[in-house]
């Protein structure tokens, strides 16, 4: 990459680079919370998805509402590869008080956008960087010194549309469809806009990353996991949510508040066909859940660590008593309240045994906005096929964050209440039992409260129970019971979504991953290729793993488990299940709260690759 | 029902107006001991439910955890029952209600279940006003784990090993009525003839009804120096009135002399008449049933009847504003929006036009 000049204020030189790199490209926003940056940031995801370029965004944000460093990263890739990177190109330092920090990060050929006033660091002659007056610039436009402060960062969204070449016709149009209803603050913020890309075309010269128009997101939709969920249980038919505020799973209940009011009314009558309550707090929300669900109701809630950890104790009764619930664990890093704004997968194991006793539950691991549409329906169907909750592992990274999907299917099935006795049914049947193995799946029949049969009626407890959920302490009827649940486990393998495998003739290594981590694989694995280590790839979808992940796991040599957790959770999982597998299972770990990146995965594996030589 | 031809009406057991006998209200045998207060309640709730002509798959039976929580096994087994984790009960009752509106829940509590481990969430049922009847079978101490002090025990009352109690009780008829509780009542479990009407006023009544009553643990509790024992119970009971209750569109058939009387008209037309003991009580008056509760802890005494009563308290469905239907019986086609409506959320995603 060609090196360029060092330039400030009215110097710089506008000549263009010599090398440059197309639509693959990380630009760097570092601001301050609470400042407005969201629109500014937002308006240049928009307007390069609008130009035809894949393209996320990915929010850095403190436990604050304002006042702490912010930041968000944009990844441009026309090849698709969206996960994270660990270094950029562009960088737009307005934060004074990371500054120093962010500029020094920026590597060689790089060009950052530092607002006037911001003291420079000493830096090496190859990194470019462009100081911009922003407010001197938004002061003819915002007379309001207020209002200034919300607007100014509107300046740099025009100097980058000249960086790298976005149209101002897209930066228009997303500003639009953003602020469309806004008139005024349309108005300030495009005039903004219009300042900061006169002044760069006037004294900055084009940066050596540029963004040309492609047709690759035709269609497509840009959407954060989080309401993908909310929409998934929208049309999967929910009737109750309860929920008690916390990052980052409120905006799930929160979007799907919105969609709720908006779309489930009664069209003659205004009433709800749902209900969505605030609970006191995540005990009571998991209470209500599976109150609801007992009586026949799609209940779910959506939380993360400290919440869902509240929840166990009940999670454990739904186990035993077998209730179908369906929860939303959005993770965080932990444990306590760890640092509550970044991403984690640490959370599998107290999810996959969560609560006391002998108990193993189902988790699904949504990898994709997509998936988080998905399940959240079949969550539901699942939850009620099984009589059991069924845990969704998302995190903050999907959850949060924009990323590009096809537009979401509308289903074409109906519904599946699992085994539900009617009146009608009761009556056909010889006996009724709560709690017997009718059909060798380990899956009983159940019936609704209400229903008028005198054979319907049965008592739900949390204690020892037999097969007509009587009280029992006898120690054979507990046995039988848990060794039935154990058998529903089973069937559970193959009731949840099954892994997508992706195999390479020959490759002797094994990539598996889940959730979010998704993301940064595909690149990963295209540039172990490039190193000359061609892998195949297991994505898991689902705890208790299919026996397809055996088969994947007994077809490698070696098999690179990649999670967001210290602790290798998933791989403990796999190798709890599989044992006589273990010895082949590597790990690949990744826990500072930032979204995981296809460097640190290539390394580490190739790291562990040449461990392998030696070892032999 | 109608009495079977062969036999003589003297020999059939008496029908409700539902059709069913005493023996259809009843359920398991109890497995508490023998004596325990909470079995003269299941009696209680078992004859009210008989007189009151209650469906029993009408009726769900919600309990936390204790020896009084286990009571709804003992009674009405012909109804469903959640009998859930300790002190959460109410959450339970929340979401049952929502699921199915049509449902009437009966909800057994204890004084450790309630006052302790579950304040938060029965001072939230209350809160919501869900309608609930919540039952504390109180008897100032955890029985099931045999025997400790509960936040309802007395001042200076004496454990069975000797300990005294230094702490206030929670006075959860107190904390009721500060919440906005519409129906609050207190009773013992000794006193059938003024628990039983209570307990059909509280199934009358719209919202959350609570009912506190002193259920002496006799294995626990029952000892000379405490006073959640029969005999200092019966002796400091002081019932503020007699209780009838008269099921709607039933004549008062009494005489009552005037002034000797109050009459509460409960949401479905039922009445409940109170007839004055030693100082007239107006159940109406929250800020009076305060006052009255405040002096008889100072007495040491338990007051008891219908403490406070306000049956025109807005509803929870109607905050909620769920349709008429139980929500657990929509079909799908009610509850998955039509195909168009996903093609609206989809172009707005695309066209960025959705709010963010
Ligand atoms: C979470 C939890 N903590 C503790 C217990 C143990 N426990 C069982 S019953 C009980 C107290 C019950 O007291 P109360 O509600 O007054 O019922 P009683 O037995 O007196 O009728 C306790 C602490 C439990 N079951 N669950
Ligand atoms: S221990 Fe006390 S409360 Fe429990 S059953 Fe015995 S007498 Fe009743
Ligand atoms: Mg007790």
């Amino acid at each position: 990459m060609a090196a360029l000049a060092f330039s400030h204020e009215g110097d710089s030189s506008l000549s263009a680079p010599t090398h440059v790199r197309i639509n693959d490209c990380n630009l760097h926003v570092a601001t301050v919370n609470g400042s407005g940056s969201q629109t500014a940031n937002a308006t240049l995801l928009r307007a390069i998805f609008q130009m035809g370029v894949p393209v996320s965004g990915k929010n850095l944000f403190p436990s604050n509402i304002a006042g702490l460093p912010t930041w968000f990263t944009i990844r441009v890739n026309e090849r698709g590869h969206l996960a994270r990177t660990r270094t950029n190109d562009v960088l737009v330092a307005m934060n004074p008080e990371t500054a120093a920090d962010d500029i020094a990060a920026m590597g060689p050929g790089t060009v950052t956008v530092v607002n006037a006033g911001i003291p420079l660091p000493e830096l090496p002659s190859d990194r470019t960087v462009h100081v911009v007056p922003c407010g001197k610039l938004v002061e003819p436009i915002v007379p309001d010194a207020k209002l200034r402060k919300l607007v100014v960062n509107m300046i740099y969204v025009g100097v980058v549309a000249h960086l790298l070449g976005i149209d101002a016709e897209e930066i228009d149009r997303a500003l639009g469809s953003q602020l469309g209803r806004k008139q005024k603050a349309l108005e300030l913020n495009r005039a903004a806009v219009n300042a900061g890309l006169e002044y760069a075309r006037e004294h900055l010269p084009p940066a050596p990353v540029r963004i040309e128009r492609r047709s690759l997101t035709d269609g497509k939709i840009l959407i954060e996991g989080n309401t993908a969920a909310a929409l998934g249980a929208l049309f999967g038919g929910v009737t109750f949510v309860s929920w008690y505020p916390i990052t980052p799973s409120s905006s799930l209940a929160e979007a799907l508040q919105g969609y709720l009011e908006r779309y489930r009314r009664d069209p003659q009558t205004g009433e709800a066909t749902y209900a969505i309550l605030q609970a006191e707090d995540e005990i009571a929300a998991i209470g209500m859940v599976l109150g609801a669900s007992w009586a026949g109701a799609r209940a779910m809630t959506a939380t993360s660590g400290p919440g869902f950890s509240l929840m166990t104790e009940f999670i454990g009764y739904a186990y035993y008593a077998e209730i179908p619930a369906v929860i939303w664990d959005i993770q965080r890093i932990g444990p306590s309240t760890g640092l509550p704004t970044r991403t984690s997968q640490g959370d599998l194991l107290s999810a996959a045994f969560s609560s006391h006793g002998d108990t193993k539950h189902v988790l699904l691991f949504p990898a994709s906005v997509e998936d988080c549409y998905q399940y959240g329906m079949q969550a539901f169907d699942l939850a009620e096929r099984l009589q059991t909750p069924v845990l969704v592992m998302s995190d903050l990274d999907l959850g949060m964050n924009v990323s590009m999907a096809e537009p979401f299917a509308y289903p074409e099935e109906p519904w599946d209440r699992g085994k539900v006795l009617t009146d009608e049914e009761l009556d056909r049947v010889k006996t009724f039992e709560r709690y017997r193995d009718v059909d060798g799946d380990g899956i009983p029949y159940r019936t609704i409260p209400g229903q008028r049969h005198p054979a319907a009626a049965y008592f739900t407890r949390g204690s020892g129970h037999d097969e007509q959920a009587r009280y029992t302490e006898s120690s054979e009827t507990y046995a039988r019971v848990m060794d039935r649940l154990a058998r529903k486990h089973e069937t559970a393998r193959r009731l949840a979504p099954g892994p997508v495998i992706d195999r390479a003739p020959h490759a002797a290594v094994g990539l598996l991953s889940f959730g979010s981590t998704a993301w940064a694989m595909d690149e990963a694995r295209e540039r172990l290729r490039e190193d000359g280590l061609e892998t195949s790839h297991l994505l898991l979808r689902a705890y208790p793993f299919h026996p397809d992940v055996r088969a994947f796991l007994a077809s490698c040599e070696r098999v690179y488990v990649v999670e967001q957790n210290r602790d290798a959770q998933m791989a403990a999982l796999l190798r709890m299940d599989m044992p006589d597998l273990a010895p082949r299972i590597r790990s690949v770990l990744h826990y500072d709260g930032l979204p995981i990146d296809a460097r640190s995965i290539v390394e580490r594996v190739l790291h562990g690759e040449r461990e392998e030589v030696v070892a032999r | 029902m109608s009495t079977p031809a062969n036999k003589t009406p003297s020999a059939a057991p008496a029908a409700n107006r539902v059709g069913l006998t005493l023996a259809d209200y009843k359920g398991a045998r109890s497995t508490l001991c023998p004596g325990c207060g909470h079995d003269a309640i299941t009696n209680s709730i078992i004859n009210a439910a008989f007189e009151l002509g209650l469906e029993p798959h009408r009726l769900a039976k919600l309990s936390g955890i204790g020896c009084s929580s286990k009571t709804p096994a003992y009674f009405m087994r012909r109804s469903f029952a959640f009998n859930a984790v300790h002190g959460r009960m109410p959450s339970i009752a929340t979401g049952v209600h929502i699921a199915n509106r049509d449902l009437q829940l009966l909800g057994i509590s204890g004084d450790g279940d309630t006052a302790s481990i579950g304040i938060g969430q029965f001072t939230h049922l209350i809160r919501r006003n869900v309608p609930v009847v919540y039952l504390i079978e109180n008897n100032g101490v955890y029985g099931l784990t045999k025997g400790q002090f509960s936040a309802t025990a007395d001042f200076g009352t004496k454990a069975k090993v000797g300990r005294t109690n230094e702490l206030m009780p929670i006075d959860l008829c107190a904390l009721a009525i500060e919440l906005g509780c519409g129906f609050v009542a207190r009773s013992f479990s000794g006193d059938p003839k003024q628990l039983r009407p209570l307990l059909k006023a509280a199934l009358a009544h719209r919202g959350t009804s609570v009912v506190d009553i002193l259920s002496p643990c006799v294995t626990f509790n029952n000892h000379e120096g405490s006073t959640k024992s029969y005999d200092h119970v019966k002796e400091h009971d002081a019932p503020l009135h007699d209780v009838t209750f008269i099921p709607p569109h039933e004549p008062i058939t009494a005489d009552y002399e005037p002034g000797e009387v109050r009459q509460v008209t409960l949401f479905d037309g039922s009445r409940v008449t109170l007839k004055k003991l030693e100082a007239d009580y107006d159940p109406h008056d929250g800020m009076a049933a305060m006052v009255t509760l405040r002096r008889a802890r100072e007495a040491g005494t338990f007051v008891t009847g219908l403490l406070y009563v306000n049956a025109q308290k807005p509803a929870f469905d109607r905050e909620v504003g769920m349709v008429e239907a139980p929500l657990a019986s929509l079909p799908l086609d009610r509850v998955r929006p039509p195909r168009r409506v996903l093609e609206e959320i989809m172009e707005a995603h695309r066209s960025g036009a959705a709010p963010r």
